[in-house]
């Protein structure tokens, strides 16, 4: 392993640490984490299996919660926890993959715009004005009822309107690192654009863009829930929001049946506050610290208790 | 105003000059917005860098010093190809590179200088081979902020090893190592494998300008240009890095343009000095003779006011009123006459250009005989 | 030091620490001296000797982990480590005004300046409103040399030089007995910086100022001061009048110091460094502070910090080397 990727190692269990001694940052990884596990080992979880056609009778539909199905029934008498369980999973890759388009989308404008400037980056960040401009779930709802409901589909309309957010914080880190000095002397000693790109401006860039891009997974999220709410998911699996929408449409409520609605709801909730968690911690990790010109370090200075009056005694010496 | 130049090959005057610089120019506009454009309100310019010529001989070292606004780290900037010239002449090592671009055999882009009706296509002597990035291996540059001047993330082999590998000149890692830690030695750090994997935020600000120095040795220069190498450091260890960048010359044959505000500095280990106000060289010569006896007002009022750390030596300081003017609207002939203490009445028609006083001092004002 | 008048300012062993996670900084330790009325002192150091702790001592404007541990600062004969804060704020700018390190770049952009001198004046009383601050806003701003029509410009469409100005202005507003000047002329240019302190000199000439010039320049000093104090790692080192620092100091950080500025009335002296650099202060050697970086070290030096003794008149030194009187 090259002494490069070695320190990129070791940063990034630097990293890992100062976010889980951050105590919002422990609490959001052990949430996200939580679902995430949840999510891959599904088929173990879940006690039943959701696609499975059985016989039901109508006491299994909008059944209470009970013991053998401890979140209850839905309207078609099958288990909510297991659709639950698998539900997460739609909903967190279409929000990982969504967020992982917008920063790479992003990204890239931002870096672009921020590194050209000149007319380039006007021309980009008027675009990204545009598409900021535009209300994103109006778009997205027009765009996937004209190309029809499928995952994928919502992935890319989610992941190519949720960019913006991005390119903006990106541009601007990249405007500022591009005056620094030492960009003038890489270019000082011969180094192209591509390079000064790769070896200083995009890994001071990365830190942020990590941190906006955990908060872009929650609004992913919360954008495929709302889609699928008002039906325009992928009628082939059953996300959170699903689950939502046909509680809704299937008279839920008026059967009582709250179960039907909380479980997926706080899912959803339990996600969004875990990303939203974990990016804060992160925005405090990687802040850039104060410059220090000073032989002495950076030492945190401990609040005198009371005020900082000098306390003089008789014999010159405080306690 | 310069002594007369045959052509670029033959002289062997011409072969002692590392650099020539004729006339250089630079502007930059003064943005007007939208409104001002569509009002069409004459754009304007700053004159940061207007008519400046100069010579620097192989292993000499000049200072160029002015006050803050007066050009100076614009021309080095411009001399490094880092800004684009708008006009003049520059001849490194006998070629002119003046119009060099990144891409090989370029043609001249006209520019602000083509109005004067002089032509600036390439001359034969440049090598088709030779462009900004080639150029660079032979002229490197040492800025002013040793803290700013180092990415935070970088060791300090990586930061030397740097201008190797930008120009494809790294081998393998032993190579490296070995020719890392020779610049390091040369600079001054020793043990020179106790500094490879440190960070900048390890270093004392002395020690950072000194890997900035040994990452610019690293690819053998024959011209350093230093941006005011020593004013952000401590005065103790200032004098450390002068010595360091004089035993550089000495050893090394490396010429050096040391850029600086603090003519203490310039008469510490340079050679010439040359001074600069609002874009021009008013006065060129030799350090000690031009600091000993400065012939320009300019010259002389700055020399004047200069702290000197000598109660006992009370002198009669010319203390300039205001400040220095934008160079935007440059005043009408010669540039300082506004703030001049010896100005007469000539001196608001004519711009005085650089007159030679005696072989190798030249100063540009009409009093001066 | 006798004179028939008593000093304005006397410090007499002041000591200042910062608490902090990595131990106490002994920012300031065991520092004295006097200022008379009218007179210019100037405290030379480099970074982070303590030269700007100290007066922000004086002041009573430490940070929240700092502490004034021990000594005396008499004002006019009063102790104002005695005061509360209430009594403090009379003296604050009344009394003893600081142009801060850097101030020229504090200057809220979105007021004018004349706002800005103006908020001085009326938040310590010296006026009931701005409007009518606006008469003495005026008359400062002409004190320092900047025409009062200058009062409606903003700090952005000012030069460093004329904000510099403006600075000591505020620092005047309340006609303060003396005024501490930490770095004036650091950022500005030469001929600039000569303007600032020739106004300066005007200032104290005219007002009867007394004025602290903190600097890391000793050419500055030679220039402007009556009396220099060198302080090193947050020790008195030198303090003498500013004849005798140039041509007779006897600390050896003193004498370095000077060998290290480029004179230019002897260009061919060859300027000599000092390797090393200033200790910790939350890791103190036992001994002399400079001990490590001296080349005249010897036993006790390291063994302890010497304290400032009495040479000859007015000259005070730490250093074991010389043995004057003990104070």
């Amino acid at each position: 392993m090259t002494p490069r990727l070695q320190r990129w190692r070791q940063s990034l269990k630097a990293g890992w640490k100062l976010l889980t001694q951050n105590r919002m940052g422990l609490v959001g990884v052990i949430m996200l984490g939580s679902v995430i596990g949840m999510a891959v080992f599904a088929p173990w979880i879940a006690p039943y299996d959701p696609n499975e056609t059985s016989m039901v009778t109508i006491d299994d539909i909008y059944a209470e919660p009970s013991r053998e199905h401890i979140m209850g029934t839905d309207d078609g008498g099958k288990d909510v926890f297991s659709s639950f369980v698998y539900g997460a999973r739609v909903s967190l890759v279409v929000g990982f993959t969504a967020a992982m388009i917008s920063m790479i989308i992003g990204g890239t404008i931002g870096l672009t715009a921020g590194f050209l400037g000149g007319r380039i980056g006007n021309f980009l960040m008027r675009l990204t004005d545009i598409f900021l401009v535009i209300p994103d779930l109006p778009l997205m709802i027009v765009i996937v009822a004209i190309l029809g409901p499928s995952l994928w589909n919502i992935i890319l309309v989610i992941g190519f309107l949720g960019w913006t957010g991005t390119a903006r914080i990106v541009r601007a880190q990249s405007l500022s690192v591009k005056e620094r000095q030492f960009v003038t002397r890489a270019r000082a000693i011969g180094a192209g654009n591509f390079y000064i790109l790769r070896r200083h401006i995009f890994p001071l860039v990365l830190p942020l863009m990590v941190t906006n891009t955990v908060l872009v997974i929650s609004l992913s999220i919360l954008d495929e829930s709302t889609l699928s709410f008002l039906g325009l998911g992928d009628p082939t699996t059953l996300s959170w929001g699903g689950m939502i929408n046909y509680a809704f449409t299937r008279g839920a409520i008026s059967a009582g049946a709250w179960w039907a609605i909380v479980a997926p709801g706080l899912g959803i909730v339990w996600v969004v506050l875990a990303c939203t968690l974990v990016g804060n911690a992160l925005e405090e990790v990687f802040n850039p610290r104060l410059k220090t010109h000073h032989l002495q370090g950076e030492s945190k200075m401990i609040p005198h208790r009371g005020l900082a009056e000098p306390v003089v005694t008789d014999d010159h010496v405080v306690a | 105003m310069m002594p007369a130049d045959p052509g670029p090959s033959a002289s062997s005057r011409q072969a002692d000059l590392i650099l020539k610089v004729e006339n250089l120019t630079k502007v930059f506009p003064v943005s007007r917005g939208i409104l001002g454009a569509l009002r069409r309100q004459p754009q304007q310019w700053v004159h940061a860098v207007d008519g400046v010529s100069f010579q620097l001989g192989r292993g000499e070292i000049l200072a160029l010093v002015g006050e803050s606004g007066c050009g100076k780290t614009t021309t080095a900037l411009t001399l490094m190809g880092l800004e684009k010239s708008d006009g003049g002449r520059i001849c490194f090592n006998g070629q002119d590179v003046t119009h060099l671009g990144e891409r090989r055999r370029r043609a001249a882009t006209p520019s602000m200088a083509a109005v004067d009706g002089q032509d600036y296509r390439r001359e034969p002597s440049v090598s088709p081979d030779l462009t900004v990035k080639r150029m660079r291996r032979q002229m490197q540059m040492v800025f002013q902020d040793p803290y700013e001047s180092l990415n935070p993330r970088t060791t300090v082999f990586e930061t030397v090893a740097e201008p190797l590998q930008v120009h494809g000149l790294a081998g393998t890692r032993a190579e490296m190592v070995k020719a890392v830690c020779q610049s390091l030695t040369d600079a001054g750090l020793n043990p020179p494998e106790a500094f490879l994997d440190r960070r900048p935020h390890e270093l004392s600000g002395g020690q950072r300008q000194r890997v900035v120095i040994a990452s610019a040795l690293v690819l053998e220069p024959s011209l350093l240009i230093a941006d005011e190498p020593v004013s952000m450091l401590d005065v103790s260890i200032r004098a450390e890095i002068l010595n360091l960048l004089d035993a550089l010359r000495r050893e090394r044959g490396i010429s050096i343009l040391c850029i600086t505000h603090d003519l203490g500095t310039a008469a510490y280990f340079t050679d010439r000095i040359a001074v600069m106000y609002l874009g021009r060289i008013v006065e060129i010569g030799p350090t000690r003779a031009v600091l000993a006896a400065p012939k320009h007002p300019y010259t002389q009022a700055l020399l004047s006011v200069i702290p000197v750390p000598n109660p006992r030596l009370r002198r009669q300081r010319t203390i300039l009123h205001g400040e220095t003017p934008n160079p935007v609207s440059l005043p009408t002939g010669c540039r300082f006459h506004p703030r001049c203490p010896q100005a007469i009445e000539d001196c608001r028609l004519t711009d005085p250009r650089l007159e030679p006083l005696q072989p190798g001092w030249q100063v540009a004002c009409i009093r001066v005989p | 030091m006798l004179l028939p008048e008593p000093p304005l300012l006397e410090v007499r062993r002041l000591s200042t620490n910062f608490e902090t996670e990595e131990g106490t900084f002994k920012a300031v330790e065991d520092l004295s001296f006097e200022l008379q009325t009218g007179e210019s002192l100037g405290l030379v150091g480099e970074s982070g000797c303590g030269k700007t702790t100290a007066m922000l001592s004086l002041l009573r404007l430490l940070p929240a982990a700092g502490r004034i541990v021990s000594g005396e600062i008499r004002l006019a004969g009063q102790n104002l480590l005695e005061l509360d804060e209430a009594q403090m704020r009379q003296v604050r700018w009344r009394q003893i005004s600081m142009v801060f390190q850097g101030a020229m770049n504090a200057f809220n952009p979105v007021r004018t300046i004349g706002h800005q001198i103006g908020e001085a004046l009326v938040l310590h009383a010296m006026a009931p409103s701005l409007d009518a601050a606006r008469p003495r806003v005026i008359e400062l701003l002409e004190m320092v040399g900047i025409p009062g029509s200058r009062e409606t410009l903003y700090p952005h469409q000012c030069s460093g030089g004329m904000r510099q100005r403006a600075m000591i202005a505020m620092a005047l507003a309340c006609g303060p007995q003396l005024i501490i000047a930490d770095e004036p002329t650091t950022a500005l240019d030469v001929m600039i910086q000569a303007q600032i302190l020739e106004l300066l000199e005007g200032l104290q000439a005219n007002l009867g100022l007394s004025i602290i010039f903190v600097t890391h320049d000793l050419s500055i000093v030679a220039e402007v001061c009556h009396r220099v104090l060198v302080m090193y790692g947050g020790v008195l080192a030198e303090y003498c009048d500013v004849d005798t620092i140039f041509n007779n100091a006897r600390h050896p950080y003193t004498r370095r110091l000077l060998a290290a500025f480029p004179d230019l009335s002897r260009p061919t002296g060859r300027l000599i460094s000092i390797p090393g650099h200033p200790p910790r202060l939350n890791d103190l050697p036992p001994g002399c502070r400079f001990a490590a970086r001296c080349p005249l070290a010897f036993e006790p030096c390291f063994a302890e910090q010497p304290s400032p003794r009495l040479l000859e008149a007015g000259h005070w030194i730490s250093c074991h080397l010389d043995r004057g009187e003990v104070a």
